[in-house]
């Protein structure tokens, strides 16, 4: 079933997501911080296409950048590669449910995770070790309950009765 | 209030879209890594996220309640372990103080210029760590105070230890600093055995440092102490560094291969400490020879 979601609401989750993103963890729960606007954005593209554009994800990902400390452009080409693969997979993996669909969005983080590795090394850093994508994994497990939550909520505010 | 979605796409395609947005992208990493353009843009979305770091910061905020909370119960304990701490500590500064002077008088004899009277003025400002970055190729953290506190570029930062790193980027109300670890960061220090000068730099691991270009015969053993030598006018002299952990000695290369550990919590801590060097007026003619020899 197809919920309509309001600019509002789809603004309102990518804050929140920036939010978690910023939060001021420490030590070794660092490794597994999933990124929670990847997420959010991977999850408004293949649920509603063509309702969030390629410049937001760009914008969400300088703002990123900046918190992060990073090269500028590193995570905002990474979020522009997940709109773009959204955008093309979406209608397949529509047709799946949200737990048939973690392992692909799982894909999809890695080869985010990959391009901003390849920025980073470009810069000169040293290559990461493989720990680095346990970020991946904990993404893909978050990818069910995340739009689980989020179609909830999407289900509450459209609800003519409710208002 | 709802529209439905549209029927017909307009515009250009994905492929064309990324196609631009990648190109943008590009050109921003380019301009920030090679050139180091930006540092405006870089400004201006800081301060668009600021407000989502200081919520971002609450539970951490709340954490911190609870835990004083929790503490106030064995205030009493805690306050004379304290004080007891304070006086070892209160005697040692009476020993530097007259170590100092002596120090002083010693200088007149030889007809040395006083240029240790600025070895202790310091200003210092308490600043708590607002952001730590995912990635492990960033060794920066963001403090929660700005240029709206007077912090400026290129102030170091020390916790409990020793060194932790410098302010590298300014925002109104966040700062960023660059730690040891870092790539690109180097200090200039001295070993306590021996005072031989030399520079430490990042090698952009946890935990590691790097003594680059010192010959194999060099003077220098494991466990030996590094401090900064304020040479550079960056750090102020005499603050802990690093601690020597192993070398390699190549006798087929030029140079000998040593790896420090830093000695303040880089990685760990939640709090640190802003130091604001007072700059010397005047470099007298009997230290500019050692600022030129220690820049090689």
């Amino acid at each position: 079933m197809y919920i309509p979601a309001s600019n509002w609401f789809i603004a309102a989750s990518l804050v929140a997501a920036l939010i978690l993103n910023f939060l001021p963890l420490q030590g070794d729960i660092l490794i597994f911080r999933p990124d929670f606007v990847a997420i959010a954005i991977a999850y408004w593209n293949i649920n509603h296409p063509h309702k969030m554009g390629m410049g937001v994800a760009f914008g969400m990902g300088l703002m990123m950048d900046v918190g992060n400390t990073g090269i500028l452009g590193q995570h905002a080409l990474a979020y522009c590669i997940i709109v773009y693969l959204t955008l093309i997979f979406g209608r397949r993996l529509r047709l799946f449910n949200s737990m048939q669909q973690a392992p692909q969005i799982g894909l999809i983080l890695l080869i985010m995770q990959t391009v901003i590795v390849l920025v980073a090394v470009s810069g000169g850093s040293t290559l990461p070790d493989g720990q680095y994508f346990l970020a991946t994994v904990t993404g893909t497990l978050l990818w069910a309950p995340g739009s689980y939550l989020l179609s909830m909520l999407l289900k509450q505010k459209s609800d003519p009765d409710a208002l | 209030m709802e529209t439905a979605p549209q029927f017909f796409r307009h515009g250009p395609g994905p492929f064309a879209r990324l196609f631009v947005f990648a190109l943008l992208s590009c050109l921003l990493i380019v301009g920030d890594v090679r050139f180091k353009y930006f540092p405006q843009l870089r400004q201006a979305i800081g301060v668009v996220i600021f407000p989502l770091q200081k919520i971002a910061y609450i539970p951490a905020n709340i954490y911190d309640q609870v835990e004083e909370f929790i503490a106030s119960f064995n205030l009493l304990e805690e306050n004379i372990k304290l004080r007891q701490i304070y006086l070892e500590n209160r005697e040692q500064l009476l020993k530097l103080a007259s170590l100092e002077a002596e120090n002083i008088h010693l200088r007149n004899l030889f007809g040395a210029v006083q240029y240790i009277e600025t070895k202790t003025r310091t200003k210092a400002v308490l600043a708590k760590i607002l952001y730590t970055p995912r990635d492990p190729f960033n060794h920066k953290i963001t403090l929660n105070k700005g240029s709206q506190h007077h912090i400026q570029l290129g102030q170091a930062v020390i916790d409990d230890k020793g060194i932790v790193g410098q302010i590298t980027q300014l925002y109104p109300w966040s700062s960023e600093v660059t730690l040891l670890t870092d790539r690109d960061h180097s200090v200039p220090v001295q070993v306590v055995r021996n005072s031989l000068r030399s520079v430490v730099s990042g090698t952009g691991k946890n935990d590691q440092l790097e003594l680059r270009y010192l010959s194999v015969n060099t003077d220098i053993q494991q466990g030996d102490q590094l401090v900064t030598s304020g040479i550079g006018g960056v750090y102020p002299p005499g603050i802990p560094v690093a601690t020597v952990l192993r070398i390699e000695r190549d006798p087929t290369g030029d140079f000998a291969q040593i790896i420090s550990t830093p000695v303040a919590g880089v990685d760990r801590n939640r709090q640190v400490l802003i130091l604001s060097l007072i700059q010397p007026e005047t470099h007298d003619a009997l230290e500019m020879p050692k600022i030129e020899s220690g820049k090689n």
